[in-house]
């Protein structure tokens, strides 16, 4: 029986890479909007709307929604293979790691067409 | 079995638990058993920013789906926007987004240092020590800006 699935990518590096890369994405992305907003106080919905309908914001937040998708995938299941492990669940931790991965997955997938529907949506 | 085989066979005071950074050369030559179950083992500073990061990690995780509520509601129509903005006003809704919010500096401040690690700066045993202050103190700071921001 397959008790331990390596990672998505198969390659501790390439996760390692993934991680990193996605991590600066979503730094950049995050720092501009906390940015626009504190710089923005009384923030109108036109402003608001025109910010995220602007194509290359567009782009960025797509680009954004990729990295979170990679960025809470690595790290989720660095997490999972951590913490549900045999020692802390006795033979039941690979069936219990495996669904909490697969609900890390499916939400996360979720979340991403949400975004998609979200930012080219509106 | 395990712990209860390797206890009884030694004096009541003796240390199984190798405190995190002392684990030195001479416990990993010697043929006494060594405590690896990381749930028994105390955090130095380094395991404590370490474990912060994890745990902001899961809160964003879920806090996802709060932003994204808030977001798809604030663009789909003027009428949302002021709804969202109304909400935001509740002492409630303030805590909430503190919360997020805090999570995601704190992500961010740790991340960064990982970033500069990976460059080589600070990864020593006391550059290590150092960083994770560091990343206490500057993640605090803007928390708490944050929060006279927010109120």
């Amino acid at each position: 029986m397959v008790t331990n699935v390596t990672n998505f990518s198969r390659s501790g590096l390439y996760d390692w890479m993934a991680q990193r890369v996605s991590a600066v994405v979503l730094a950049a992305y995050v720092l501009f909007l906390l940015g626009f907003v504190v710089a923005n106080p009384g923030l109108g919905y036109a402003e608001w709307q025109a910010l995220f309908s602007n194509n290359a914001m567009r782009i960025f937040s797509l680009l954004s929604l990729v990295a979170l998708s990679v960025h809470a995938w690595v790290g989720m299941w660095t997490i999972s293979t951590d913490y549900l492990t045999p020692m802390a669940l006795g033979k039941w931790a690979t069936v219990v790691r495996f669904l909490f991965q697969a609900a890390c997955g499916v939400a996360m997938f979720a979340f991403f067409v949400w975004g998609v529907q979200i930012f080219w949506g509106n | 079995m395990g712990d209860g085989y390797l206890t009884s066979a030694l004096p009541d005071n003796f240390a199984l638990i190798v405190r995190g950074s002392q684990c030195d050369k001479k416990a990993v030559n010697s043929q006494r058993p060594v405590n690896l179950d990381l749930r028994t083992i105390k955090l130095p500073i380094t395991g404590v920013t370490s474990f912060l990061h994890r745990v902001s990690g899961i809160i964003l995780f879920f806090g996802i789906a709060v932003l994204l509520y808030g977001l798809d509601k604030s663009l789909a129509s003027a009428e949302g926007f002021a709804e969202v903005k109304e909400c935001l006003t509740s002492p409630l809704a303030k805590f909430v987004i503190w919360g997020l919010l805090s999570a995601l500096l704190y992500h961010l401040v740790a991340g960064v240092r990982h970033l500069i690690m990976d460059m080589g700066i600070g990864e020593t045993l006391e550059g290590g020590k150092l960083g994770s202050k560091i990343v206490l103190v500057v993640s605090t700071i803007l928390i708490v800006l944050l929060g006279v921001w927010i109120w």
